[in-house]
């Protein structure tokens, strides 16, 4: 008896964690689907500054969603800079570092001699001081 | 006494142009691949410049210790804000 009622525990919680769960997520904003493709079609890539670039050919659209999401990085990260008493260099360096390890293969970054490479299935060529 | 003289004397030593017909095949074909290997260079190496600049950001003053203070912090800015990144 006992037991089963501690399996019923257990069970209801696990659903209450999955719902939990469940509502958590939706409420993160997701990728706006243009930066998504542009993203997996290799014509944008993370630098190292913690910014994104535009590789190859360039369009207008392609240049004003670029340009939103930096200016929306660097917002980020200028109030995150200060609230962990840093510079803005400091914290988009930091994360640059970290938008590098989270490219997903066929994506582009920068790696530390400048040039912009192809993530592969192996971790990029990141900045030795990259955590 | 007559000077004595060989019945078929060997003829003097000549040089000859070197012709690919006198080198054999083998002489021949490393000819025509040292030919084709001129043609395929154009002669010299070319070094082109990039079109655009090199630029080389020394961020010398950014600390290993500071991004690692700084990394768990941005781990969760990049989550919450999973838009823009």
């Amino acid at each position: 008896m006992n037991r089963m009622k501690r399996t019923r525990l257990a069970i209801a919680g696990t659903l209450g964690a999955v719902t939990l769960a469940g509502i958590a997520v939706p409420a993160l904003a997701q990728r706006d689907p243009a930066y998504d493709a542009a993203r997996q079609a290799g014509q944008v890539a993370e630098k190292m500054d913690g910014y994104l670039m535009i590789v190859g050919s360039s369009s207008p659209s392609l240049e004003a969603l670029v340009k939103d999401i930096n200016i929306k990085r660097r917002a980020v990260y200028a109030e995150k800079a200060q609230a962990a008493n840093a510079t803005l260099q400091e914290y988009a360096f930091t994360a640059g570092c970290l938008n590098i390890a989270r490219t997903k293969p066929g994506e582009k970054y920068e790696a530390p001699d400048g040039s912009i490479n192809t993530r592969t299935s192996a971790p990029p060529e990141r900045d030795p001081r990259c955590p | 006494m007559k000077p004595m003289k060989l019945t078929s004397p060997a003829r003097t030593a000549h040089k000859a142009p070197m012709e690919l017909a006198k080198m054999g095949p083998a002489g021949a074909a490393k000819t025509v691949i040292a030919v084709l290997g001129l043609l395929a260079l154009p002669g010299c190496i070319s070094v082109t410049a990039p079109d655009k600049p090199i630029v080389i950001e020394l961020n010398i003053n950014i600390t290993q210790e500071v991004i690692y203070r700084l990394a768990a912090d941005a781990e969760n800015t990049i989550e919450e804000n999973a838009d823009i990144f």
